[in-house]
């Protein structure tokens, strides 16, 4: 029972060593009346054929059918070495890697990430990750706060929702002032933009491909920020992206901060994700998080451990960049196993994502959806359909989701639905899809 | 070696399905990047790089791991088992409701368990990590005062407490303030100056990381109430109370839990985690968005929440993960419980009664679930460090080291209840050929470790010349 190694004889013996009479009189320090007399109303234990039981049955109220969602979490075929080594118990047991001794396979595989999240923003140093993409962002924003000393973030509303919502949270309680501009023809409108942008603001903040799946156009927004001294971060949410789009670096951005769920990690009911966060390295003492540099050992061998940490919390307390204290360090694992795998295929699967995205709307739109915003996109459109919830529901009674209706999000685009398109549905089920709208 | 040194052009790990699809619509040449340099490498190597990887690193599959405050304890197959079925893998977080009603009902009932172990009205499992629980409790402090209409501008942290801690505070514009220890409890007279109309809170982890459960928890509570402030727990040393004593019956507001460490999913070598934050009913309004409800319908989502202080993560929290801790108190029932609690103080107290003739015990009590000595009137100037680092060449984890603050050298050893008694006599008869070696051969300590897959590492030169990615120009490798 609980995992227990111990018998009832040792159990004994070990009180005897320590010298009392019974396990009660070790919680002596807990005041009589604190102490439970009753046992915890809780379900009885279960054998192990029990629970698997139980839970076969609780997974099966749940439906998966052919599912065309985006919005921040993407579903992308994960590779079985991916699921395989990152099962290997030594690095899934492993806490974080504080004796770097005994650690080098997580802070190596940590220290690869850091390279491959660099080559694919086009930054120069990078955390070890944060727990998701809209907390990365929230992180990104304080940080910019602390480098250039000002509060104020302007923020395009063409960022997921709940990114915005979670910076706001942490803004409100920094105290910090957040102003959202409004998107024309699904973009961030620029003109807005730079009315909002002052000698007070910290950050320009935009999303590319934004939450439309439209590919925003950053240097001119970087030039705005950057006119009046402040940062731009670019945030991403699909990081498929950058497999073929110019990296957020290489338009003008001076942190990247993101998601990076679609590299090998499953949707899982939205966690656990990891976030990402990249800058370039004058910003490097200002970034929060774990980081994990190159070093040797007494003997002169290349070793890696985690370094900087005068910045981190448990140095720094108060004035640390911030409370965080672990990554997301298996899902940075299975990160790097997978863009290894992947490596400069990453371009194909890509180009096949915006294939299926194009083909799909291109389908869809012989069906009477309309598309909303004319820019480019990458694997994710808004489409318009008279009646869409009616639509959105018949469809998923027939075995399929086609995508998120977006009234919830912008009331002004009602009869709208963000629609999605992966390598996880072919060709085929694209056709049964068009077929099951007839 | 890193896997950049395995790249070979030509190769590649995966292949791409070759649809044959039109492209219908271009993205223009000027968004596009000119080429993608990653690198290629075959499947082969990628596993076997990854292997060698893990094999360089330790776990607690390897062996025991008594890093106090962390929890190490075993991670049971059967959860990783659960976690990996495809009804959960590939539930999407916005595919509605009706569509996900197995999770929502998982994080319904985890809900429902961790009020009945601690106590508290309502958790929110939102929260990705134990620190990231802090935040969000914090963030219900200032709510709390913001919506009574009260200034309150400081929180009260004892001298021992964890780092993340005084940062979550300070994220939220309060300001910290410290109060002192005395004999392994919070200097009480000392407290009962410090808290005024303007303290919002007090954080207290309990146990606290002496290991200790602090004598006069009931009278801090009167005194933090008697002003209005509230009374936060750091529920990182749930193991040592669970089903022995209730957090809310301590007079706690609030307290995070760490999923990870009571209740055994796996730390991942640095997370995912998970640090639900539960509260008592009059600060449930003031929970993040979303909260699971039910109605006749079934599970559902709440997003309407008017007092909320918003959002916290992406989603719903690290589901995965709850999905483990679900699965673990469901195997062990309200019996299993409190047997983890027990077994975990016996466990360490049968350690240090053994060890405390041979290493300096700053504080001299039963202990809880942990306990701490120091490198104090250890001979030939060896410290904590070196002692740390000898423990690796014997097959187990180090302790935690150097923390708390308040005790010099500490070493906090917490080796949790899935440890057998063989186990941890190996470990005291470690501890104590550590000790002979350090009065006979202290050299040999002074070099540890010997036996790891590097020697002793250097992260004085890693920090002061940071080398944080790997570059092919300055760490000349084969391609092409």
């Amino acid at each position: 029972m609980g995992y227990i190694s111990t018998t009832e004889r040792e159990r004994k013996e070990m009180l005897h060593e320590i010298g009392v009479s019974s396990i009660d009189s070790l919680f002596q320090d807990i005041p009589e009346q604190l102490l439970l007399s009753g046992n915890l109303n809780l379900p009885e234990a279960l054998s192990e054929p029990e629970l698997h039981t139980l839970i076969r049955k609780i997974e099966s109220r749940n439906t998966c059918i052919t599912s065309f969602t985006g919005g921040g979490a993407y579903h992308h075929y994960v590779p079985a070495v991916v699921d395989q080594l990152s099962l290997r118990s030594e690095f899934y047991t492993a806490y974080t890697p504080y004796q770097p001794e005994v650690s080098q396979g997580t802070l190596t595989a940590i220290f690869e990430f850091q390279t491959m999240i660099c080559r694919l923003t086009g930054m120069e140093v990078a955390n070890a990750s944060l727990y998701d993409g809209a907390t990365a962002l929230a992180e990104a924003a304080l940080m910019s706060m602390r480098i250039n000393g000002r509060k104020k973030i302007v923020i395009s509303n063409t960022i997921h929702p709940h990114y915005r919502a979670v910076l706001k949270t942490y803004a409100w309680a920094n105290d910090c002032p957040i102003i959202e501009t409004g998107f024309s023809e699904g973009v961030t409108d620029q003109s807005r933009t730079e009315k909002h942008v002052d000698d007070e603001t910290s950050a320009v903040i935009v999303q590319s491909p934004n939450f439309f799946g439209i590919i925003e156009d950053i240097p001119p927004l970087a030039e705005i920020a950057h006119r009046r001294g402040a940062l731009l971060i670019a945030v991403v949410a699909e990081p498929l992206s950058l497999g073929m789009l110019k990296s957020p670096g290489a338009l003008g951005a001076d942190i990247v901060c993101g998601e990076a769920q679609s590299f090998g990690n499953y949707v899982g009911f939205g966690g656990p994700y990891l976030g990402i966060l990249a800058a370039r390295k004058e910003h490097l003492r200002k970034v929060p998080g774990r980081l994990v540099g190159k070093t040797v050992d007494m003997e002169g061998n290349e070793s890696f451990v985690l370094t900087l940490q005068t910045r981190e919390q448990h140095i720094r307390r108060e004035r640390a960049t911030s409370n965080i204290c672990t990554n997301q360090g298996l899902c940075a694992l299975r990160t790097i196993i997978y863009l290894s795998l992947l490596g400069n295929r990453l371009r194909d699967l890509a180009r096949l994502n915006h294939r299926l995205a194009s083909h799909l709307m291109q389908r869809l739109s012989g069906r009477g959806f309309e598309r909303v915003f004319t820019g480019p996109f990458f694997n994710e459109l808004v489409m318009r359909i008279g009646n869409a919830r009616d639509v959105h529901e018949r469809l998923k009674k027939k075995g399929f989701i086609l995508g998120i209706p977006l009234d919830g999000y912008y009331p002004s685009l009602s009869d709208c639905l963000l629609i999605c398109c992966t390598e996880t549905v072919s060709p085929e089920e694209i056709n049964d899809l068009i077929a099951a709208l007839e | 070696m890193v896997i950049f040194e395995k790249n070979r052009k030509g190769t590649a790990g995966f292949t791409v399905p070759s649809w044959d699809i039109d492209e219908w619509d271009e993205i223009p040449e000027t968004s596009l990047a000119d080429s993608l340099e990653l690198l290629e490498v075959s499947e082969v190597d990628v596993v076997r790089h990854y292997t060698r990887l893990s094999r360089m690193n330790f776990g607690v599959d390897s062996g025991m791991y008594p890093l106090g405050s962390c929890t190490m304890k075993y991670n049971p197959k059967i959860n990783e088992k659960i976690a990996q079925l495809d009804g959960f893998l590939n539930c999407h977080p916005l595919s509605g409701d009706r569509l996900s009603q197995g999770c929502l009902e998982i994080l319904y009932l985890l809900n429902e368990y961790l009020c009945e172990i601690t106590g508290f009205d309502r958790f929110t499992l939102s929260p990705a990590a134990g620190a990231h629980g802090e935040l969000t409790g914090v963030m219900i402090i200032k709510k709390h005062f913001e919506k009574i209409g009260e200034e309150r501008t400081h929180i009260i942290i004892p001298d021992s407490a964890h780092g993340t801690n005084p940062a979550s505070v300070s994220m939220c514009g309060f300001e910290v303030r410290e109060v002192p220890s005395k004999d392994g409890d919070v200097d009480i007279e000392h407290l009962a100056d410090m808290v005024d109309e303007r303290t919002a809170a007090m954080m207290l982890t309990s146990p606290n990381t002496f290991g200790l459960f602090d004598r006069n928890s009931i009278e801090i509570a009167d005194i933090l109430h008697r002003k209005g402030a509230l009374f936060y727990c750091d529920g990182a040393n749930l193991n040592a109370l669970m089903g022995k004593a209730r957090i809310t019956d301590m007079g706690f507001d609030m307290m995070h839990i760490n999923l990870h460490k009571t209740f055994s999913t796996p730390h991942g070598g640095g997370g995912p985690g998970a640090g639900p934050l539960g509260v008592v009913d009059s600060l449930k309004g003031y929970l993040p968005v979303p909260l699971i409800g039910k109605d006749d319908r079934g599970y559902f989502l709440d997003e309407n929440l008017p007092d909320s202080i918003g959002r916290m993560h992406s989603f719903y929290g690290n589901f995965l993960v709850i999905l483990k801790a679900f699965a673990y108190i469901r195997t062990l029932g309200p019996a299993g419980i409190v047997a983890v609690a027990e077994n975990a103080v016996l466990n360490a107290n049968y350690l240090l009664a053994r060890l405390k003739n041979d290493f300096h015990l700053p504080i001299d009590r039963l202990c809880m679930h942990e306990f701490v000595i120091s490198d104090r009137n250890f001979p030939n100037g060896i410290t904590t460090n070196d002692i740390a680092k000898r423990i690796l060449d014997y097959g187990f984890h180090a302790p935690t080291v150097y923390f708390p603050l308040t005790v010099q050298g500490a070493m906090m050893i917490e080796p949790t209840e899935t440890e057998s008694k063989e186990e941890l006599d190996r470990f005291v008869e470690t501890m104590q050929q550590i000790k002979r070696e350090a009065i006979e051969e202290p050299d040999t300590v002074k070099r540890a470790p010997h036996r790891t897959p590097v020697r002793r590492v250097d992260a004085v030169l890693a920090s002061r010349k940071p080398t944080l990615i790997w570059e092919e120009d300055k760490d000349k490798s084969p391609t092409g």
